[in-house]
């Protein structure tokens, strides 16, 4: 089977030929880079998203924004989002500071990316 | 004419630079490095970092820090090199003059009207979004119509959602970033309707921004009719035709609260006309060469205040170029050369720098940028003096949406003879 | 016991009438059906103060604009409203239009308009040199004037407030009751009581009529759209230009504002929808389309709004001004359009010196001045900013940065005897939002002060009154929370 994708990897945004075979990817065409033929093998089998949002500090009118450290698989963005919006976070909030671990049991912990004191 | 009182009040500095954002930060940390003491960084809003600050979704960072940075972070590391160099920055604090002399004048709370001498001066102020007015679309003026960047400040500086059900006007990179935000803060994000035949915005947040969440990307069409009587009800929708002009019976309606815009950048250049710098129409910034020196000496512009990029990288290194530049004017380093001029060929908008120094002694590479301005698929970019080619290079694909860049080399540069230079994209 | 009087309408003509029934013994409140005065054709017209050649002489149009225009410079002055008369030009482009400038000459000088004359092409060009060059000929009009519309309507009402007359927004008046000892009124904020009403609800105020006369009138809703240009680019027009009036109205006009910008339109175009202030594609073709007669270079490059307005056309094409037939105690202010801005001074004159001769009013002992303005700070010198900074340190802060207007001033606005409490009235009082980004940048900014001044939520603020929140609610509380 051939999938069309594009690469998110960067701004250039690559149009990869993707063969599939029993589920496996087997070949990768038209990237300009390694990391293009990283994603193609990801995203056809198991894609995955960094998330990022603003969560609300208590007592500041400045949300903190967060970040999963790495991607998170596609399909829990949204539980991953209902997640952050049950957070109540407390000043001081440092970047890189872990708000919530290990977020829908990915294993990957979603970290501050700005600094609310 | 200022009165003696007044002239006694004039702060001089070596490197002024306007705006303490991306560009602003940059041109200042690459002016202290170059070994300016005397400089200053005069900042409107209250925080250094622009509008990074309100861009916290990822993808920054790429080219300059091979990582993958948010807007914050991306910020942060100027803010923390600024701070580490014992830069002074003055935030709250709105230029409200520059002129050719390059006297400035600044106004915040803190310190009252300041008067300002400098030796250079860089102008960093970025740019401002297209509003609807300027499209002429017809209908009511309720509320719920943002531009995509307000909306984006009201998000996630300021944790409120401006509304529920969005269509987004124009597909430009922060109208992508916004659909997905909105769609992830609980919103229903309609469509978002494209005028062109093609996106304004990056292959890569198509993808992630509309595709990922099924929100259709309707190209040739536009808004056509706004209604809501306090607050916005919904939009008609129409497809256009070659000339743009929407084509009847194409209509298709939408029940929403909100519009988001995200129909253009324009740099914000109110101050730098008032210096009496030449402004190119193209670029709707600043005619430079390539230290990034407007016609007025000693006055440099960089980032998205000369033209606006798709990527911070690039502004970062653009602005430090521009900031050694300003740096090397006020220590007297004056280059000697000839100068020619650069010109948009077929296919091209808006090349900057519009002036090239060809230098007398050593030659440096010179970064050169354009929009394409159509979408070239296996297209071949040209750049010529008279009938010689200076340079020619071949690419996969050209899109407006994606600021071409090309390096020209100091061999290429000591083959330019004649006083025009063109850059063409050959179909 | 002071009578009870109810103005109903806030526009320039409700609020001319207030500011000068204020001057006498008398318990005078205004409803205002809108959020704030001058929300409806007081908002948005062409903001000239004419010169009076238009009207029919003998009607009470001519006899109310030429007088009115002649208070202008004055009353501006002590309410502290901006005017400016840089004249104005009728162009004619054939014979068929020659006669017809001929004949606003010989109305306008009938109405008694000063200074009138008719000027050929040379002339035309040499004063204004970006005219279309097929020009025939114009009346030149030396004494046409420029004002703001709304900010003169808030200058008059907060000169009414503080001389002790009431302002009720979000009231709309339903209905007049004749009762044997005066009126009761329904409306949106529960019924009240007057002795004297005076009906002065603009596109409303047939229907009001209505409702305590026999003798009905019909007003027709007619839709004025215009373009407003930013004024980054040098003026290219000094006066106001009009084209030759056809019945429909004055003809599309190209004019500077008094804030540098200028202003193409309206078109005209009687509407069912009386609160329909869309534009439409098809109008803003024409005005673009009209306006290249008077300015062929005419570009849209630098357009920064269309707008829309409702006029009141009454079907007999006068004024109705007086005390309402068969109604003792009612007065009106009906089918008031163009020139009814230039005329408001002289009908509000008019009409409360009827009105108080009629009921006895006595005047007060003490009227008080009305409360001044600061000077706007994009106006002030260098040494004037220094100062006002120096005072006041919310002069510091810029919030809106295309046309450079100050916290302090923001503040202010809100703080009036009747003051801003929306986005839009910020806007319109200080001119926040009125440039090249359309608010962009200082919306967000805006809406916080204003909640904190008000002491309401942000959620709470509104563009205009009614529904037109910005903020639908906070992020937390657009999603379903779970327990993280």
């Amino acid at each position: 089977m051939e999938q069309q994708i594009t690469c998110i990897n960067c701004p250039v945004g690559c149009r990869l030929q993707v063969t599939l075979e029993d589920g496996q990817v087997v070949k990768v065409e038209g990237q300009s880079c390694k990391r293009g033929e990283t994603y193609a093998r990801q995203e056809c089998v198991a894609p995955t998203r960094m998330v990022t949002a603003a969560v609300p500090v208590t007592g500041r009118s400045i949300p903190v924004s967060v970040k999963t450290r790495s991607p998170i698989p596609k399909e829990k963005i949204f539980e991953c989002m209902r997640q952050l919006a049950g957070l109540q976070l407390q000043a001081p909030v440092h970047m890189g500071d872990v708000v919530l671990g290990d977020v829908c049991g990915s294993g990957i912990d979603v970290i501050a990316t700005k600094t609310v004191e | 004419m200022l009165s003696n009182e007044l002239k006694s009040q004039v702060q001089y500095v070596d490197v002024l630079v306007i705006g303490a954002g991306p560009a602003g930060m940059a041109a200042a940390i690459a002016a202290r490095e170059a070994g300016i003491e005397n400089l200053l960084v005069l900042e409107r809003e209250e925080h250094m970092g622009g509008i990074l600050r309100q861009c916290i979704h990822n993808g920054f960072g790429l080219h300059r820090f091979k990582e993958e940075l948010t807007g914050p972070e991306y910020a942060q590391r100027d803010i923390d090199k600024v701070l580490e160099l014992g830069i002074e920055v003055r935030c709250g604090t709105t230029v409200l003059s520059v002129d050719e002399n390059r006297f400035v004048t600044a106004i915040s709370k803190e310190k009252g009207v300041q008067l300002f001498e400098a030796g250079a001066i860089v102008l960093a102020m970025g740019c401002r979004e297209r509003p609807r007015g300027a499209l002429g679309t017809p209908g009511s003026r309720c509320a719920g119509i943002y531009s995509a960047g307000t909306a984006q400040k009201f998000v996630n500086l300021e944790g409120y959602m401006p509304g529920k059900r969005v269509v987004i006007l124009g597909s430009g990179d922060i109208g992508l970033i916004m659909a997905r935000r909105m769609t992830l803060q609980g919103a229903k994000v309609l469509a978002c309707v494209e005028i062109m035949p093609y996106s304004g915005g990056l292959n890569r947040n198509i993808v992630q921004c509309l595709e990922d969440y099924n929100i259709p990307l309707l190209l040739s069409h536009t808004v056509v009719d706004i209604e809501g009587k306090d607050r916005l009800s919904g939009i008609t929708i129409a497809k256009v035709d070659e000339k743009r002009n929407p084509i009847p019976g194409t209509e298709q309606h939408f029940d929403c609260d909100t519009l988001l815009l995200s129909v253009g950048l324009i740099p914000e250049n109110e101050l730098t006309q008032q210096a009496g710098v030449e402004m190119s129409a193209t670029t709707q910034g600043a005619v430079v060469d390539d230290s990034l020196q407007t016609s007025k000496e000693g006055i440099f512009a960089c980032g998205n205040v000369l033209h606006v990029h798709d990527l911070v990288d690039f502004v970062s290194a653009e602005s430090f170029r521009a900031g050694k530049a300003a740096a090397a004017y006020v220590q007297g380093k004056q280059r000697k050369g000839r100068y020619v001029t650069m010109k948009d060929g077929n296919g091209v908008r808006g090349v900057v720098p519009q002036r090239l120094m060809i230098p007398e002694g050593e030659a440096e590479a010179i970064q050169v940028m354009f929009r394409p301005a159509a979408v070239y698929e296996n297209a071949t970019v040209v750049i010529r003096c008279n009938d010689k080619e200076i340079l020619r290079q071949r690419k996969r694909i050209f899109t407006p949406g994606e600021m071409a860049e090309l390096s020209l080399k100091p061999d290429m540069i000591r083959q330019i003879e004649g006083d025009i230079v063109t850059v063409e994209i050959l179909t | 016991m002071n009578q009870k009087i109810i103005i109903i309408g806030g526009g320039v003509v409700g609020c001319a009438i207030a500011r000068l029934l204020s001057r006498y013994e008398a318990d005078v409140t205004l409803l205002e059906g809108g959020v704030d005065v001058a929300e409806g054709a007081s908002k948005a017209n062409s903001a000239i103060v004419h010169a009076g050649f238009d009207a029919k002489p003998g009607s009470l149009k001519a006899k109310l604009n030429v007088a009115g225009a002649k208070m202008y410079p004055q009353l501006c002055k002590e309410v502290g409203a901006p005017y400016g008369q840089p004249g104005a030009m009728v162009l004619a482009f054939s014979p068929e239009e020659r006669a017809s400038v001929e004949k606003l000459y010989q109305q306008g000088v009938e109405n008694g308009v000063e200074e009138l004359r008719i000027i050929e092409r040379d002339e035309i060009l040499r004063l204004e040199p970006n005219t279309n060059p097929d020009v025939e000929c114009a009346l030149l009009v030396p004494t046409s004037g420029l004002t703001s519309p709304y900010e003169l309507t808030y200058a008059l009402a907060d000169h009414a407030a503080v001389n002790g007359v009431q302002f009720v927004m979000n009231a709309y008046v339903s209905a007049i009751h004749k009762e044997e000892n005066g009126f009761v009124l329904e409306t949106s904020k529960g019924e009240m009581q007057a002795d004297l009403v005076i009906n002065c609800a603009g596109i409303g105020s047939g229907e009001l009529h209505n409702q305590l006369s026999d003798r009905k009138v019909r007003l027709i809703p007619r839709k004025g759209e215009y373009y407003l240009l930013d004024h980054v680019q040098p003026l290219l027009f000094t006066r106001t230009m009009f084209q030759c009036p056809s019945k429909m109205g004055k003809g599309v006009l190209v004019s500077p504002t008094l804030h540098g910008n200028t202003i193409l339109g309206p078109s005209a175009e009687d509407v069912e929808d009386a609160t329909d202030v869309s534009t439409t594609a098809a109008a803003l073709a024409l005005v673009n389309d009209r306006s290249r007669m008077t300015w062929p270079a005419l570009s849209l490059r630098n357009v920064i709004t269309t707008f829309a307005g409702i006029r009141a056309h009454e079907e007999n094409g006068d004024f109705i001004i007086g005390a309402v037939e068969g109604c003792p105690g009612a007065y009106e202010t009906v089918g008031v359009e163009s020139p009814g801005l230039s005329a408001a001074p002289a009908i509000a004159e008019m009409l409360v010196g009827q009105i108080a001769s009629e009921n006895n009013l006595a005047e007060k002992t003490e009227w008080k001045s009305a409360p001044m303005r600061n000077k706007p700070f994009y106006a002030m010198t260098l040494e004037e900013r220094m100062k006002a900074v120096k005072e006041n340190a919310e002069y510091g802060a810029i919030v809106c940065r295309c046309e450079q207007v100050t916290e302090a001033e923001i503040r202010a606005a809100i703080r009036r005897p009747v003051g801003a409490t929306t986005i839009d009235g910020v806007k319109r009082r200080t001119r926040a939002g009125m440039g090249r980004c359309q608010g962009g940048f200082c919306s967000p900014r805006v809406l916080e002060i204003l909640s904190e001044e008000l002491g309401i939520e942000p959620t709470q603020v509104t563009k205009g009154g009614g529904n037109s929140r910005l903020l639908v609610s906070t992020i937390a509380d657009a999603m379903g929370k779970e327990d993280a």
